[in-house]
């Protein structure tokens, strides 16, 4: 029952941002998620370090970026699918001060 | 799975277990750091523990202070114990405190006798101590003897898909056997408080939990101040976190999934007839909140990192595990367990939790974590306010 490792996880499925478990370049990457162990394959746009994430749909200025099932910040500008996401378009909706 | 070995730990006068011996040099106050580390000097096999305060606090500020101090004392981890005083009177309270479990526990002060002399005096009793203490044994323990504490540090993604879930699944092994869990972190619930107040165990609990939670972050919001580089860390950012709430998701991933069954102040020991989850309002910085929850009496302490966090404590073992591949290979000496093949769905969640616990139980039975190895002993007082 041996599982290619993933090249990225989202936590549940529908959640809009997945995590790179590896440095990855951009291209179609085959990954799963956690909770439901759904398999399946993404585009990325840019090259992102391990750990970092990326877009699975498109996303417009002050959309909810969901992560765990639940909202963990929203989009500081429009995303697109495959974009790589961190402080640049990405903020707290709780600490409004909390901007890059 | 391999079974659960036989458990040995220190059975303290007040029946508290232990799982470390030591005899500890406490300065009551920051001018009686150079005293105390003399005295481990002079007897090795005793440690300090210096730290930064002590002088002119005062009000809630000063209690938290005398509750570090003491619980640090009381810790069943501690045989033994010489405090150590600028002046006489608050010396004595911080001995009379340690002193309530039975343990040995003398004081000194150095106003009108000096250094040297107190060095003098303070050895020949720390020497006495230790020999002592060294004459213990350890005797059957069991996980509901002993409280275990939790708190992770620079944390990227790879904490709530990994260490955290790994960690949750220690605490609830340990809360199912009995015993009693510590966690903390108050700012960094910001996100997902909503998910720790849903599983309090009543209402009034639940209360306390909120008002805990809503007067610490009242306290941050106030400043008006941008958090990000603060909380998130600049390693949490780095490592791919890019919000609080992205922070504190993977900071509850951690918390098992047994109820919340109290509130705890910082420093506060919870009741011993009552074990379970405990949530203590507390900092996120990893040495003020591990101080803090050994001054509540935990005696070991589970530390999920992602970029790579090195901290220890002077008297509880703090095991370190991660997920990320990156950290696990680079940082070995600091690293207890890697479990990156979890995410590379080398073996399952059960079979990482299973892995923990045995690295759990040898250093229960007196293996040392790699930050005892490596002398991490980080000694951190919370202030909550200005000195007079």
């Amino acid at each position: 029952m041996a599982i290619t490792p993933p090249q990225y996880l989202l936590h549940h499925d529908g959640d809009n941002v997945a995590v790179a478990m590896e440095d990855l370049q951009p291209g179609t990457l085959h990954g799963r998620s956690v909770k439901e162990g759904t398999e399946g394959t993404a585009v990325l746009n840019h090259a992102i370090p391990l750990g970092h994430k990326f877009a699975l749909t498109d996303l417009a200025e002050g959309d909810a970026i969901i992560k765990y099932g639940i909202k963990v910040g929203l989009a500081s500008a429009a995303i697109k699918k495959g974009d790589y996401i961190h402080t640049h378009n990405m903020r707290s909706y709780r600490w409004e001060a909390s901007r890059a | 799975m391999g079974s659960k070995p036989r458990l040995m730990g220190y059975r303290r006068e007040n029946g508290a277990m232990g799982i470390r011996n030591h005899v500890i040099i406490l300065p009551l106050d920051d001018l009686s750091n150079a005293a105390a580390e003399a005295v481990a000097k002079v007897i090795p096999g005793t440690m300090a523990l210096p730290h930064a305060f002590g002088r002119l606090q005062f009000g809630e500020d000063l209690q938290l202070t005398f509750d570090t101090l003491i619980g640090t004392g009381v810790n069943a981890n501690v045989a033994a114990v010489v405090v150590i005083g600028i002046e006489p009177k608050w010396t004595q309270r911080v001995a009379d405190g340690i002193a309530k479990t039975g343990k040995p526990v003398a004081a000194f002060s150095i106003e009108g006798k000096g250094d040297l002399q107190v060095i003098q005096e303070a050895s020949r009793v720390a020497a006495m101590f230790l020999q002592d203490a060294s004459a213990l044994v350890r005797t059957e323990a069991e996980m509901g003897d002993m409280i275990m504490s939790i708190k992770c540090g620079e944390s990227d993604t790879t904490s709530g898909l990994g260490s955290c879930p790994t960690t949750s699944q220690a605490v609830d092994r340990w809360v199912e056997a009995g015993g009693t869990v510590f966690f903390g972190e108050t700012s960094e619930l910001t996100g997902g408080e909503h998910l720790i107040a849903e599983r309090c165990i009543d209402a009034a609990t639940r209360e306390l939990f909120q008002t805990t939670y809503d007067n610490y972050i009242k306290v941050i919001e106030a400043t008006g101040a941008n958090l990000l580089g603060s909380q998130p860390t600049q390693g949490n950012i780095a490592g791919g976190l890019t919000t609080i709430e992205e922070k504190a998701l993977g900071n509850i991933a951690k918390t098992g999934s047994v109820p919340v069954v109290g509130v705890l102040k910082p420093a506060e020991m919870p009741n011993p007839a009552n074990p379970g989850l405990y949530f203590m309002d507390s900092s996120s910085a990893a040495a003020e909140c591990v101080t803090l929850m050994a001054a509540g009496g935990a005696v070991i302490h589970l530390f999920p990192t992602g970029q790579g966090n090195v901290i220890g404590n002077p008297i509880v073992p703090v095991l370190k595990l991660t997920a990320n591949i990156k950290t696990a290979k680079s940082m070995t000496e600091h690293i207890d367990l890697d479990v990156s093949g979890l995410l590379r769905y080398e073996y399952d969640l059960k079979k990482a939790g299973d892995m923990m616990m045995n690295v759990i139980y040898d250093t229960i039975n007196g293996r040392l974590c790699k930050a005892e190895v490596m002398g991490h002993r980080e000694f951190t007082f919370t202030k909550l306010y200005i000195s007079a």
